[in-house]
């Protein structure tokens, strides 16, 4: 397998993945991109979005909130401040806060913070997307 | 010489006080295991945050950010990281030494994450601006994040010059040592860095908008880093200090002890010498 590259995932509380990948897909705030080996070096903010690890036939998904990835030739890391597999979502609880969310936006009258109830419609939009198979 | 109550009466407060330092020894050491795990875990996104930040740093030798150079004001702001309970040896006296020996109380801002630093930092005439204290109970990624927001709030709007982070860094069980470091403006020490494949990095969009936001998140993860060191130290502080508690108590015990039972048998002697003296005086 030549063209496996090294994948890291580091969240603050743990080493959330590890392992050799032969592509990755993710969100920066420039758009979507995907990464093999041998891309130029790069550094990026990460936009929140959903991750998506490529190992062989298998893929991965995993949300990402927010943080900055490195790349390199032969090695990709990703700094996340939030980074969760679907299994870790609690599905209810993120449509809770989409139905939150969306409400608020509804009727922006009452002084909201807009910025901040729309990254909290995306944030529970990715953990739904995420979870759904 | 002390009579034989009240050396009992001392005995028995010396070793209820020796139960509740045992007690208090055992709790440390369950909570300093488990925070010390988490100060562990935490440390590869710090070391890789601040090998990536130098990198970028040395791969672009011009770039002129705002939060590479101090601000115009001289007052500086410092987040003191102490613990809300004392009875943890030298732990909060050592970090209030540093600070008040390394910044002038009338320029400084104290932003306070534990309740002994800022009580006695305020009483040494330092101005408290913030008081998290409640954050120690259980530090959060997101309290140290809301922490680098305001702080930066403040550096933007010329409040501040400097940012500091005054901290207890965790060696091991009995070594911890309190520690004080300049968050901003970002100073790296200069050091050999694999720089033969980053000499050519990118940055998407550009490099002054990559750190804008890296910086942030490298305070953050310093605080929060911190944060998790402070809670592993204050934990073995504590636990050594009532170790050593317990084994002065236990020394005690063992002296009033002796003197207790040589109260008694001073007690002793002195009746059988009244009651011979006395049979003595009726039959002779």
């Amino acid at each position: 397998m030549a063209d496996m590259f090294r994948l890291k995932v580091v969240t603050p509380d743990r080493i959330f993945f590890d392992d050799d990948a032969s592509m990755v897909e993710l969100s920066t705030t420039e758009g979507d991109i995907g990464v093999y080996r041998e891309h130029i070096p790069m550094t990026a903010v990460v936009a929140p979005g959903i991750l998506r690890i490529h190992q062989d036939q298998e893929v991965k998904k995993a949300t990402l909130m927010a943080g900055f990835v490195e790349i390199l030739k032969d090695r990709v890391t990703v700094m996340a401040e939030v980074a969760e597999w679907p299994e870790d979502i609690d599905v209810k609880r993120a449509q809770e806060a989409q139905a939150r969310a969306e409400r608020r936006l509804a009727n922006r009258s009452a002084g909201i913070d807009i910025m901040r109830a729309e990254l909290a419609l995306k944030r529970a939009l990715i953990r739904l997307e995420a979870t759904a198979k | 010489m002390a009579t034989m109550r009240d050396i009992k009466r001392r005995r028995d407060s010396i070793q209820s006080t020796e139960q509740i330092t045992k007690a208090m020894k055992l709790v440390a050491t369950v909570k300093l295991q488990k925070s010390r795990v988490r100060a562990e875990q935490s440390k590869p996104y710090f070391n890789l945050m601040y090998e990536t930040i130098r990198s970028i740093m040395q791969g672009s030798s011009n770039i002129r950010h705002r939060y590479l150079k101090a601000g115009d004001s001289p007052r500086k702001a410092v987040i003191v990281i102490s613990s809300n309970r004392g009875l943890a040896g030298g732990y909060n006296s050592g970090i209030v030494k540093l600070v008040s020996s390394s910044l002038p109380s009338e320029l400084t801002d104290v932003y306070a994450v534990g309740r002994k630093g800022r009580d006695s930092l305020a009483r040494k005439g330092y101005a408290v601006r913030g008081d998290y204290s409640e954050v120690m109970n259980g530090p959060l990624y997101q309290d140290a994040a809301d922490l680098t927001e305001l702080l930066l709030g403040e550096f933007a709007k010329g409040q501040i010059g400097e940012i500091y982070l005054a901290y207890t860094a965790f060696k091991n069980t009995v070594v911890h040592n309190p520690t004080l470091v300049r968050l901003l403006p970002v100073e790296m020490e200069a050091g050999e860095s694999e720089t033969k494949d980053r000499a050519i990095m990118n940055y998407e969009p550009d490099d002054e908008t990559v750190l804008d936001a890296i910086i942030p998140k490298y305070m953050s993860s310093l605080i929060y880093g911190a944060l998790l060191e402070s809670a592993a130290s204050e934990n073995g502080a504590r636990m050594t200090a009532m170790d050593s508690a317990t084994n002065n108590a236990e020394e005690m015990i063992a002296d009033l002890s002796l003197q207790y039972n040589r109260a008694r048998q001073g007690a002793i002697t002195q009746e059988l010498t009244e009651i011979v003296a006395g049979a003595n005086a009726i039959g002779g």
